[in-house]
């Protein structure tokens, strides 16, 4: 407040000293100037009527002339201090105005109602240092848990656009460099509510000097960070950033596990995407020759990704220096059928269409599915302003960086269990993948799979403990059950019990829950709310439990005695 | 030579020896009390006031607040000498004119404080 105070006081110094001259002017002249009352006696103003007379005449009220009416001398002097007082007034008024429109002033006034709001900020909260496709798809998710936010983005359009935006919660955003740790602690970085910290602007250096100055200002802060290069991945990690992601090797997993393990794959886009693939995508067949083209970082990563599961690859790119050091290339961009040929599309399973450049992208998938219908193809977007032709394209997976981030990033937000699981999960095999599957299916169908987690705690359970205590102890089925009819199940089952460091995948429903259990549970995000009822009141779940309503009266107790 | 700081040292010195020249003087004598010179002393002051304005150091908030305490002093005086010329019945009476001239003094004290602020920052910055 005090930056903006004193900025007006110092702007409005000279306007309001001329004020004062030509208001102390205009009374000693009123004084000074003799004049006649109604007798024709000589009489002089006294400084009450001046400086009543300045007073609204200066305002241009104008009473008239009075006590008396003026001689000619008195009526001179008026003309001249009308002039300047009116004069005066305009310019110490249009220097506030001035002031006010001024953009150096609106921004102070925006920063520090920012500020203002994010330091009474008193529940946990996101700091979020970019607004693009990542880091909006990150806030509406946050928003719709009812999770906090707050954003810093260099663009001022993207600031508007996060206004404009439909959110549910309000999230405050500031217009500022996030490379600099002054905007980052205005934005909360030591505000004791603040949770964590994502730097996802589109600038590896800015994401870097994010994360080191998060990490040397508030170690404790969870940070995770988006990059692209390799060099950089290494240096976040050196100082302790707790997660880094990197797009293109995120997709090349997520495609390479398509290639070898089709249900796996699924499962884990089922737990990380919000609108997930078919079941029905899972019967085409993906083991076999993948044709790449484009070996940039995208191309690089899938390589490397492929090459850990033995799957026969054939790269192509127009630069023949990319390909020097690689086994079966073939040179060429890969939007002709000539090349395509030779590249031997037709016995391929997969084509990877992974340039930089759009259009040769969605050329070079076109041209592959004429050549070969059955062809799996896989088609990197680069630009968010072409999502309405890649929607069209009809190929089978769109790799689009932002959203891949944003979906990563989701689930580590969600509940830690959850990349614990995914880890765990792909020590199975297939079969174990394809039952797990069926199960998904049957509850969440075309919906979106939410993931969750609990805690057995006083804090977090406190009815688990309470019933657990006094009566039978609390199995893992009866917190599937519906609160509102104990015969219905909720939408919803276990993926993964932890106790005591120990993981237990799909763990039985007849397992007894102890005190400091962790359980990640799958389901809709409907039974996710439902369950949040039998975990905290008592009531429900003893009636969940025993079928009974507790009754702690004394009637009841006497009667259920007889 | 700083043209500003001669400005400011000027208005605050003139807004002590104004109302030093209006302060002078039996206490309840009229006549030894101009009413021009108790307009220049409210206008000085007032100034002084608004160049004090904006300094963000400790001493500037100091100084601010001398000349707020003049100015306050110096208008409730104004506003005594008005009643007492303009409405009330018997005029300007040796009480009034005795409290007009003790609250200039009180002023005065203020502007004092307000030289001697100003002499102490002088001898601060040796330059």
């Amino acid at each position: 407040m005090n930056d903006i105070f004193y900025l007006l006081l110092r702007r409005l110094r000279q306007p309001l000293i001329i004020l004062i001259v030509i208001y102390s002017v205009s009374t000693v002249g009123f004084v000074i100037i003799p004049g006649q009352d109604d007798q024709g006696n000589v009489w002089h103003m006294d400084f009450f009527h001046a400086v009543y007379f300045v007073s609204f005449m200066g305002s241009t009220i104008g009473f008239g002339e009075i006590p008396y009416a003026f001689t000619a001398a008195q009526r001179v002097w008026t003309l001249v201090s009308i002039y300047g007082t009116v004069i005066s007034w305009l310019y110490s008024i249009g220097s506030l105005l001035a002031l006010f429109q001024e953009p150096v002033f609106g921004r102070m006034l925006r920063r520090r109602s920012f500020v203002n709001e994010v330091s009474n900020f008193n529940e946990p909260f996101y700091l979020v240092c970019g607004y693009g496709i990542t880091g909006s798809a990150i806030i509406k998710k946050l928003s719709e848990r009812g999770i906090r936010a707050v954003v810093i983005d260099i663009d001022q359009e993207r600031i508007d656009r996060l206004e404009m935006d439909d959110l549910l919660t309000r999230v405050p955003g500031l217009c500022a460099d996030a490379s600099l740790p002054e905007a980052l602690d205005d934005a909360g970085l030591q505000h004791a509510s603040c949770v964590g910290v994502l730097a996802l602007t589109n600038n590896d250096n800015v994401n870097l000097s994010i994360s080191i100055a998060s990490k040397l200002l508030a170690p404790q802060r969870v940070v995770v960070s988006r990059t692209e290069s390799e060099v950089n991945a290494r240096n976040l990690s050196s100082f302790g950033t707790d997660h880094i992601v990197d797009p293109f090797r995120a997709y090349a997993e997520y495609l390479s596990l398509a290639a070898h393990s089709p249900y796996m794959h699924l499962v884990y886009d089922w737990l990380i995407n919000p609108d997930h693939r078919p079941l029905s995508s899972a019967y085409k067949k993906t083991s076999g020759l993948w044709i790449i083209c484009g070996l940039g970082r995208f191309g690089k990563a899938l390589y490397y990704e492929f090459a850990k599961h033995d799957v026969e690859l054939v790269l192509l790119d127009d630069d023949e220096r990319q390909l020097k050091n690689y086994k079966n290339t073939v040179v060429g961009l890969g939007t002709e059928a000539a090349t395509l040929e030779i590249a031997g599309v037709r016995d391929a399973v997969g084509i990877i269409a992974g340039t930089d450049n759009d259009a040769d992208n969605l050329s070079i998938i076109m041209t592959a599915h004429e050549l070969n219908p059955k062809l799996v193809t896989v088609v990197r977007q680069n630009l968010n302003t072409n999502t309405l032709v890649y929607k069209n394209s009809n190929a089978d997976f769109i790799m689009e960086s932002g959203r891949i981030i944003a979906n990563r990033i989701l689930a580590k937000l969600k509940t830690p269990l959850l990349p614990m699981f995914i880890e765990q999960m792909q020590q199975q095999d297939d079969v174990w993948a394809h039952t797990l599957l069926n199960r998904m299916s049957n509850i969440a169908d075309d919906r979106e799979l939410d993931s969750w987690s609990i805690t057995v705690n006083e804090a977090e359970t406190p009815a688990i403990i309470a019933v657990s205590a006094e009566s039978t102890p609390v199995k893992l089925s009866v917190l599937m059950k519906d609160p509102r009819h104990r015969k219905d199940q909720l939408r919803c089952f276990p993926l993964m019990l932890r106790r005591n460091g120990d993981l237990k995948l799909l763990p039985g429903e007849l397992t007894v829950l102890e005190e400091g259990d962790q359980i990640l549970f799958c389901g809709l995000a409907d039974a996710s709310d439902q369950m949040s009822w039998s975990i905290n009141n008592y009531n429900i779940l003893f009636y969940l439990q025993t079928g009974e309503e507790p009754s702690h009266n004394l009637l009841a107790k006497l009667l259920k005695r007889v | 030579m700083n043209r500003e700081k001669v400005i400011f040292a000027f208005f605050i010195v003139l807004a002590l020896t104004l109302n030093f020249g209006f302060f002078l003087g039996e206490i309840e004598n009229l006549a030894h009390h101009n009413v021009f010179e108790f307009f220049a002393a409210i206008v000085v002051s007032m100034i002084c006031t608004v160049l004090k304005f904006g300094d963000r150091t400790h001493i500037g908030a100091l100084m601010l607040a001398t000349s707020l305490v003049a100015d306050l002093q110096l208008v409730v005086a104004a506003m005594i000498w008005g009643y007492g010329a303009q409405i009330s019945v018997d005029g300007v009476t040796p009480e009034m004119i005795s409290s007009v001239v003790s609250l200039s003094g009180g002023a005065l004290l203020a502007n004092v404080v307000s030289v001697i602020l100003l002499m102490v920052e002088t001898i601060v910055v040796r330059r």
